[in-house]
C-alpha cells in the first residue's frame, strides 16, 4: 500500500471508536441522578475550581523537550547518510552534539532539571 | 518457503480481474482495515489476559481461572461488560473534547500498527521513512491524554494528564535518539530494509557495545513512554485514583486501556525489528545444520516470539520494581538517559566510521 494507507487506517480508527461508542450508547442502561454527574472526588463534593494550577516546572521540561526534540529531528537525515559520507559527517555531528550537550549542562547548572 | 508475497499478489490479482480498478482498490482497503481492526481488538484481549496471568504468577497466584479454559475468555467477558456499562459524563466536562480524546489515542496507535512487518511480504504499509513515521505518529497520542485530562474537569485527571505529558515527551527523546543510533548503523529508515540488512546477524550482535547500550536505553525509555510500571505514576492508584482517565467509564475507558496495551505491542515490534532482526531467524555463522533447523521455523513465529519476549520483559519490570517518584523519573531521563544517549550516538558514529562492526 502507498500513502493512502494513512487515510484507510484513519477511517478504520474512526469506525472502530465511533461504532463502539454508538453501540455502547444503544445497549447500555441510562438513569439520571444529580450526584452521578458530579466530578469524581472520592465521594466528596468538589471544592473550588477543578482546573487547578499546576507546577511551573512542567513548562520548563516542555521547553527543554522542544529543543532536544528538534535536535533529534535534525539528526535523522544525518543518521541515514552517515555511513556513505563518513568522516566529515562524524565531525559535524560531533560539533552539533557538543553545542547541545553544553546547553544541557547549562540547564543542569541553572537547576532547571531539579524538581522541587 | 514461508513468503507471503505470492499470496498477497494472487489475492490482489484475483480482485483486479473480477472488479473494476477503483472497486478492487476499495475492497482491498476495506479488507486491510477490517483485518487490522480485528487484530487490534484481539491484541487487546490477549495482552490483557497475558498481563493478568503474568502478574498472578509473579505473585504466586493463579489469576483468572473461571471463565473458559484457564480463564481465557475472561477478557472477552470483561469487554462485553464494559460495552454494557452506562456511559457517565460529569456535568462540568467539555463534552466534545471528552468524546474526542479516545479517537486521537486509538487512531494514532492504529496508524502506527500499520507499519508492523509480520513476515516477508506481510506488511500493510512499508513507508520509506518507517522509523521516523513511527516516532512522529506515536507522539500524537500524548495530545489525546492531555485532552482527556483537561476535558474531564477533574483535579485528579488534570494532574495525572500533566504528569503523563511531562513523562511521555521527556522519554520520547531517549526513544528517538536510541533509534537514531541504530539508524546510523542501518543507513535506512525503512523497516523492511532494516530487516533485510540483518540477514547475516541481528544488529544487537553485529553492532557491538553501542548497539547493546542503545537496546537497554530503548527498552527503559519506551517502558516509560507507554506509561507502564515502574513508570506508571500518571495513574498511580494510591494518589490519583486513575490519573487522566478517572472520569471515563464503560467503552471510553476501555479505549484508553486498549491503547496502552497496543502501544506496548508497538514498542516491542520496533525493538524486535531494529535490534533483534524482525522475522529473521537466529543464525550462527559456520553451523549450517543449526542454521537450517532455524530456517525451518516460519518467520511469523520468529517475529511473534521476539515480540512476546520483549512484552514479557516489560511485564517483568512492572511486577518487580516499585514505582518511581516524579522527580526521580525526570532525573533518570534528563541526567542519565539523555546524556548517555548523546554519548552513545557519537560512539556509534565512530564505530561505523572505523568499520568496527560485523557484516560491513
Amino acid at each position: 500500500m502507498g500513502l493512502e494507507a494513512i487515510i484507510v487506517f484513519f477511517i478504520s480508527g474512526i469506525v472502530f471508536v465511533g461504532g463502539a461508542m454508538i453501540a455502547s450508547n444503544l445497549l447500555a442502561p441510562k438513569s439520571k441522578n444529580a450526584y452521578k454527574d458530579d466530578p469524581y472526588e472520592c465521594g466528596l463534593p468538589t471544592e473550588g475550581p477543578t482546573h487547578v494550577q499546576f507546577k511551573v516546572g512542567y513548562y520548563l521540561f516542555a521547553i527543554l523537550f522542544l529543543v532536544f526534540d528538534v535536535e533529534m529531528v535534525f539528526l535523522v537525515p544525518w543518521a541515514v547518510v552517515m555511513k556513505s559520507i563518513g568522516g566529515i559527517a562524524l565531525l559535524e555531528a560531533l560539533i552539533f552534539l557538543i553545542i547541545l550537550g553544553l546547553g544541557l549542562l547549562y540547564a543542569w547548572k541553572k537547576k532547571a532539571l531539579v524538581w522541587e | 518457503m514461508y513468503d507471503f508475497t505470492d499470496l498477497v499478489r494472487s489475492i490482489h490479482e484475483s480482485l483486479v480481474a473480477s472488479l473494476s480498478p477503483g472497486m478492487a482498490a476499495l475492497v482491498e482497503w476495506i479488507i486491510i482495515g477490517a483485518i487490522f481492526l480485528g487484530f487490534f481488538a484481539l491484541l487487546g484481549l490477549v495482552l490483557v489476559y497475558v498481563e493478568r496471568k503474568v502478574c498472578a504468577f509473579f505473585q504466586l497466584r493463579l489469576g483468572p481461572m473461571r471463565v473458559g479454559f484457564w480463564g481465557t475468555a475472561q477478557t472477552l467477558a470483561d469487554t462485553l461488560k464494559l460495552l454494557l456499562k452506562e456511559p457517565i459524563m460529569n456535568k462540568r466536562a467539555d463534552k466534545f473534547l471528552f468524546n474526542f480524546a479516545p479517537f486521537i489515542i486509538i487512531i494514532s496507535s492504529l496508524i502506527v500498527l500499520s507499519v508492523t512487518p509480520f513476515a516477508p511480504g506481510l506488511q500493510a504499509f512499508d513507508i520509506n521513512i518507517g522509523l521516523f513515521f513511527v516516532i512522529a505518529i506515536s507522539s500524537i497520542g500524548v495530545v489525546g491524554i492531555l485532552l482527556a485530562g483537561w476535558a474531564s474537569n477533574n483535579k485528579y485527571s488534570l494532574i495525572g494528564a500533566m504528569r503523563s505529558g511531562a513523562q511521555i515527551v521527556s522519554y520520547e527523546l531517549s526513544v528517538g535518539l536510541a533509534l537514531m543510533t541504530m539508524v546510523v548503523l542501518t543507513g535506512s529508515l525503512q523497516l523492511s530494509e532494516i530487516i533485510a540488512s540483518q540477514a547475516d546477524g541481528w544488529w544487537i550482535f553485529k553492532g557491538h557495545i553501542p548497539a547493546f547500550i542503545a537496546f537497554v536505553l530503548f527498552i527503559v525509555a519506551s517502558t516509560a513512554e507507554v506509561n507502564r510500571g515502574p513508570f506508571d505514576l500518571a495513574e498511580a492508584e494510591s494518589e490519583l485514583t486513575a490519573g487522566f482517565h478517572t472520569e471515563y467509564s464503560g467503552m471510553k475507558f476501555a479505549f484508553f486501556f486498549l491503547a496502552e496495551f497496543v502501544n506496548m505491542f508497538i514498542v516491542a515490534v520496533i525493538a524486535a525489528t531494529v535490534f533483534l532482526g524482525g522475522w529473521m531467524p537466529f543464525h550462527i555463522g559456520g553451523l549450517d545444520g543449526f542454521n537450517q533447523i532455524m530456517d525451518f521455523i516460519p518467520p511469523i513465529l520468529w517475529f511473534f516470539g521476539k515480540v512476546a519476549f520483549i512484552i514479557f520483559l516489560m511485564m517483568w519490570f512492572k511486577w518487580t520494581f516499585p514505582r518511581l517518584r516524579i522527580d526521580q523519573l525526570l532525573t533518570l531521563e534528563w541526567k542519565y538517559l539523555l546524556p548517555l544517549n548523546l554519548m552513545n550516538i557519537v560512539l556509534m558514529a565512530f564505530v561505523v566510521y572505523m568499520g568496527w562492526y560485523f557484516g560491513n
